[in-house]
Order: C-alpha cells, then structure tokens, then sequence
C-alpha cells in the first residue's frame, strides 16, 4: 500500500495536519502567527546548511528553526517591538537562506520543493519523519497542556500557580521547530505557518472549549490536506498550495456558517 | 511580624519596569491570617509589588521569600482574553489543576458567580470576571490570597459587601489577605495593617495609626480630619449591611455630616 506516491502523500499530510493543530491553536490563542512564519522562514537557511555540512534535512531545518525561535523569544523578553522584529527577522532569514543555497557546491537545487513543499514525493523514510515528529509534538503538547492553557490564559496566573509561563513558551517554541522540520516537506517553509493558523481559525466559531477546539482543527486539517490532494490530482495544480486553498475555502465557509447562524 | 513566622517576606526590593524605577527599598511582609492592604496614589507600584510577591517580576535588588510550598490565590485586575480562546467559566476554574464539577460550583457559589458557570469567560462584565477569578483562587485552597483593586467594578455597597466577604473567606480558610485598593476609608476598616505605598514604604500600621501619619495625609489628606471621622464611623457599623458610605453627599443622611477627604 506504501508503494503508492498518492498513498504516501495522503499519510504524509494526515499526519502534519494532526500535529499541526494542537501546536496551531497556540499559535492562534497566543496571536505567534508572525512567530510561525519566522520560525517557517528560517528553515530554509537550515536547508542551505543541511545541504553544505552534509546533514539530513529535517535535522538542519529543525535545528535553525529552533535557534530562530529562540532567538526571537529573546530578543521580545527584551522588549523589543514584537511586531517589527518578527518581519525583520522572518524576512532576512528568508534571505539569506535563498542566497545560501547558491553557494552550495554540486547541487543544481530546485528550491521549489523547500518553498511550497514535494508530497507527491515523500519517501517511505520522510512518512517516519514526519509520524515520529507529528507524535512526538503530541505528545509534548499533551504533557504540559494544563500548564500551556494556564499560562496562555494569564501569565501571571501561571505564576501565583507555581508554573514558570517562560518555561512553557519555550517549549512550545520547540514544538513549532519539531513542526517546521514535519512540514518542510509537505507544504514548504512558506506555507506552513497558513496549515498551523487557518484550520484553526476555521476550527474556532463551532468550538465551545479548548479542547474541542483541537479536534476539529485536526479533522479540519486532515480534509483539507486530503482535499487539497485530490483538487491537485484532479486539476494538475501543485499538492501543498492545493491544501491550504482547500483549508481556506473551510474558514470561509465556517466563518460565513457562523454569521448566518448568528 | 517577625520574620520566622511570614509567609511572604520581600526585603530591599528595587524594581524597574521598561526603565522606569517602580519600586526602591520596599520591605513587605505578609503572616499568617493576617489582613494586609496596600494603599497607593496611581502608579505608585502597587500592582507591581503584587507581581513581585507571585513571582511574575524579578526584582533588580532584594528578594522575595516564600514560604516553601506555599500556596498563593491571585486575583489580578484585569485578565486580558483573547476572543479567539474558547475557554467557559467551568474550565476555567480547572486550570491547572483538575477539579471536581461539584467543587467547582461550589466555589462559584461561594464567590457570588454561582450562575455563571456555562459562561464564555471573555463576555463576562468586569465585576463577573473577578469573581470568577476569586472562585479559581478559592479553589487553589490558598495560604495567601492576594487581590488587586478587587472592587474595581462595585459600587460602594458592593465594595463594603465585599469586604465582608473577604474577611468571611479569611475567617473560614484561614488565610492570610494582602489587598490593593484605592477606596481608603471603606477597605481600612476591615485591614490588620495598611501600608502607604509610594514607590516606596511611606508609612504603615494599624489602620488609625496610619491614617494619622503625616506621610499618609500627604499623599491623600486634604488636611481635614474627615477621612479618619469617617473610617472610625464606618469600622463601628462594619457588619451593619444597610450601612454603606460614599463620598456622595446623600448617602451621608444615617451618618454624622462628615466631609470625606477623597483627595485623589
């Protein structure tokens, strides 16, 4: 059955999109959209430097991304103007990953795949990257996920409760980085913050509480990533873009759904 | 207090704040039961001193001691929600520790939210959001429970009920109460101790010693009298509940014409 690319690719973007939406909701809640799209964008310096050092590429997109995000985490505990900082940051790293991949000798490198993703060409290997890190971004979320809501609600009241909200953002900074190195792949670096936020949004007018909000972010998620892949077969159009018009069209639907409902 | 017997014990705290001093030298200690009120003109670092003694601002010199395992109940001023979190007031309250659905209507009752349970939490007025939020640290089972500006919203009848209240919940938890308040003569009535705080410790004591300091009536005294008149009017009548005052001359007719020093 794993022999067929469609099969594949269908697996590969079930499994993004379970991952992607406990890690998108946060990302929704806590208003990190810009964070997303930094911590996205600088994957694809990782590329550059997974290509040049040798290294597989999740691990060096991970691993930038990673550093990215704490990077910026640092820099706004300094107080600097979040806003500005993350568009400076996501940009330039954008950047300089795409005038570093250039420099890498040997490879007549198609970037295409790194910006909008490849699904229909996910390997057997790139399914169990892609499982282990969507379970292992469960399974983190899952362990801190009192202590994760607390601090989003109030960082302050997480404090009164003996839970350090610094030590949270933190980790799910390193849960975005696990996510960036799982999409990479599927949707690209400049895509995957649009499968973290929009079936999220499309989730939030028929969610009454955190966690039923999670689910139909994941099953919303998971049609538009079957979706989209059928719309691309169907119309011959590029699989990842596919996708998050697929998550697209779910938000507005919902979001129109609600207003008619009242 | 002494030392060995304080839950919390801030000594030499100097804070800053985007570069802005809040806080310069300010010992503070809060034991056992004991009802605390922080009084202060606007931004004179009370809500900071607050977050301090919680842990959520790390002071530049002097420190914060807790007692070890020490189990605090906030209640901050405003919590800001983003519309985007669906998050009811029963789920709420099991942050982050899960709780039983029937604690936790009890401890709604007990605030005076008993209704509010199915409520998103972002379309509660103000008023309904603090006793939401005091139920969520009623059930925290606190040693101290520290409340900033927790009447912001009331009237001034529902500002004295509530203070009954609190001493009522000091009474039954036995736990100690530091507050924040800008409504001198009706919260002094019902403090242990009151501590003028002004970027740093201007003064502090019993209510009545306080309220005749100088540095007190620098800060809020108009040079009348009238501000201690009617804190020792109102501690007499303090669990009458027909008896409230303001600052509005009508609502003086069952007191004796005193004239409010509400200087602000």
């Amino acid at each position: 059955m794993l022999d067929d690319f469609l099969v594949r690719a269908a697996l590969a973007g079930l499994g993004l999109s379970l991952a992607a939406a406990p890690l998108g909701c946060f990302v929704a809640w806590r208003r990190m959209a810009y964070f997303g799209d930094a911590t996205a964008h600088a994957a694809i310096l990782g590329v550059a430097l997974s290509l040049a050092f040798a290294l597989p590429i999740s691990l060096g997109t991970m691993v930038v991304a990673l550093l990215m995000a704490l990077t910026v985490g640092a820099l706004s505990e300094r107080g600097l103007a979040m806003d500005t900082l993350l568009g400076v940051m996501a940009h330039s790293a954008l950047a300089f990953g795409l005038v570093a991949v250039t420099f890498v000798d040997g490879v007549r490198l198609d970037l295409t795949a790194y910006l909008f993703g490849d699904i229909l060409a996910v390997t057997r290997d790139d399914l169990a990257v892609i499982w282990g890190g969507a379970a292992a971004v469960i399974a983190l979320l899952a362990w801190r996920w009192q202590a994760l809501l607390t601090s989003t609600v109030s960082p302050d009241l997480a404090w009164a409760s003996g839970i350090d909200p610094r030590r949270e953002q933190r980790i799910l900074t390193l849960a975005l980085a696990l996510a960036v190195a799982v999409a990479i792949k599927v949707v690209g670096a400049l895509l995957v913050s649009a499968m973290l936020l929009i079936p999220a949004a499309a989730a939030r007018p028929f969610a009454r509480s955190p966690e039923t909000m999670v689910l139909l972010t994941a099953l919303i998620g998971a049609l538009s990533a079957l979706g989209g892949l059928w719309g691309a077969y169907l119309f011959d159009t590029p699989a990842g873009p596919s996708m998050v018009c697929a998550a697209a069209i779910f938000f507005a639907v919902t979001a129109s759904l609600r207003r008619v409902m009242g | 207090m002494s030392t060995r017997s304080a839950l919390i014990e801030a000594s030499g705290l100097r804070v800053s704040l985007g570069g802005r001093p809040v806080l310069q030298g300010v010992d503070f200690s809060v034991g056992p039961e004991e009802i605390v009120t922080i009084v202060g003109p606007n931004g004179s670092g009370k809500s900071t001193l607050l977050r301090t003694m919680i842990g959520a601002v790390r002071p530049e010199a002097g420190h914060v001691r807790r007692q070890a395992g020490l189990r605090l109940g906030y209640v901050p001023q405003k919590l800001a929600l983003d519309p985007t979190l669906p998050l009811d007031v029963m789920r709420f309250l099991s942050l982050p520790r899960r709780i039983s659905a029937a604690e936790r209507r009890r401890a709604l009752e007990d605030a005076g939210a008993g209704q509010l349970g199915d409520r998103p939490l972002a379309g509660l007025s103000g008023g309904q959001l603090q006793r939401v939020v005091l139920a969520r640290a009623l059930l925290e089972r606190p040693q101290v429970l520290l409340l900033d500006e927790p009447t912001q919203g009331l009237d001034q009848p529902g500002s004295a009920a509530f203070y009954r209240q609190i001493e009522h919940i000091r009474s039954r938890l036995g736990c100690a109460v530091v507050m924040v308040s800008h409504e001198l003569h009706v919260v002094m009535s019902a403090s242990d101790r009151v501590v003028c705080l002004n970027g740093h410790v201007c003064c502090e004591g019993r209510p009545e010693a306080v309220a005749q300091a100088a540095e007190y009536r620098a800060l809020f005294g108009t040079g009348t009298n009238g501000a201690l008149a009617l804190y020792r009017h109102e501690h007499s009548h303090v669990h009458d509940p027909g008896c409230s005052h303001d600052h509005h001359p009508h609502s003086h007719a069952r007191t004796e014409p005193a004239t409010a020093a509400e200087g602000r």
